[in-house]
């Protein structure tokens, strides 16, 4: 009985997905041609490629696109961001007071596992030539966002990573030193506020017809594109922290030194 | 057809090889390296469709941040594949 079902389950399974390939492959060949012009969104195209460089201020469309006239959307993903972090704050987030009396002796094994693992020597080597490199290309993709490929989430993207090579390499505590649980609720309640304040500003002004107070600067240069150069900088904080945050949550279970349980070693 | 085009084949079929892949393996240390192959492969695909800044962001987080909170879950829940418990039973039975 078990098996025939097994063997039911499984063909149904195998059903399922065929279906499910035939309808994606058929859905695809009504898709217009990879470079050709979709005639339903056209007009949309035509505004970006033609007026974009002049409303928005930015040589790299994209940027324009996802800063300016869509930034409403990027501040919804910064926000989804946010939220993740919390959740995963509020999953693997270790409370000592509450969790110390059964997990006595994982918290110490866990412990020392770190130390064994900041011992490695290539590891170090490769971080101590590779983190500034990564550092400044992190940085360089962040600010130039409007004039070249990249932009806020790219580049927080990349300095995340380097921030975890750093912790992997050097050892939390070095990272601890710079980088504690406040330093990451600050930067990004603030990143946030901005963007959600600086954006508010701009929408509210355009929808009443009232006057732009902010500079376009010269398309070209670092400080041009109006406000879309802060909102990058504000969204690479945001997504930098959160994968921080991410990987030291996942590694020991909070973010930033932990004074409680330091005290109980 | 130019260099180019080749290229692109060969990228699109180590491309369908990975997911594949990815289903096929029992080992899920390796599930989660083919995964980051796999990143890197569309990364370079992003690439060549001339939109470099997905290709950046598929770099950064695809083939590195995602892999490595993989790698610590599968740390965290102390994960062993299908042919190490195997072994363990075998070795379990052979003991008693």
């Amino acid at each position: 009985m078990k098996k025939a079902f097994h063997r039911f389950y499984n063909l149904i399974a195998v059903i399922c997905c065929l279906l499910l390939i035939g309808v994606l492959l058929y859905a695809v060949s009504m898709l217009p041609h990879y470079g050709q012009e979709n005639p339903r969104s056209v007009e949309v195209v035509e505004r970006y490629v033609h007026d974009g460089l002049e409303e928005t201020g930015a040589t790299n469309i994209v940027a324009g696109m996802i800063l300016d006239y869509r930034a409403f959307d990027t501040l919804g993903e910064s926000h989804v961001l946010f939220t993740a972090l919390i959740c995963v704050i509020i999953l693997l987030g270790k409370d000592v007071k509450n969790m110390r009396r059964e997990y006595d002796g994982y918290y110490t094994v866990e412990y020392e596992s770190y130390h064994k693992l900041a011992d490695d020597k290539i590891l170090r080597l490769v971080g101590y030539i590779l983190l500034p490199c990564l550092f400044l290309f992190g940085i360089y993709i962040l600010l130039n966002g409007q004039l070249s490929p990249g932009g806020g989430f790219s580049g927080g993207a990349i300095m995340g990573a380097a921030l975890i090579i750093f912790a992997a390499a050097f050892g939390f505590e070095t990272v601890d030193k710079v980088f504690t649980e406040k330093v990451l609720k600050g930067v990004t309640f603030v990143s946030l506020a901005f963007y959600s304040f600086a954006k508010g500003y701009v929408f509210f002004t355009g929808a009443n017809g009232l006057e732009n107070h902010v500079p376009k600067g010269e398309p070209g240069m670092i400080l041009s594109g109006g406000l879309i150069l802060p909102l990058d900088i504000a969204v690479g904080m945001v997504v930098a922290c959160t994968m921080y945050g991410f990987y030291s949550l996942f590694r020991r279970g909070s973010i930033g030194h932990d004074h409680t349980f330091m005290d109980q070693q | 057809m130019g260099t180019t085009e080749i290229f692109r084949i060969v990228l699109l079929v180590l491309l369908i090889a990975c997911a594949v892949a990815v289903n096929l393996t029992k080992n899920l240390m390796q599930a989660v390296i083919i995964f980051m192959s796999y990143s890197s492969i569309m990364c370079i695909l992003w690439i060549l469709m001339q939109s470099p800044d997905l290709a950046i962001t598929e770099a950064a987080v695809g083939a590195g941040i995602s892999g490595t909170l993989f790698l610590m879950t599968l740390k965290k829940i102390e994960a062993e594949d299908a042919g190490e418990k195997k072994r363990k039973k075998k070795r379990a039975g052979k003991r008693s």
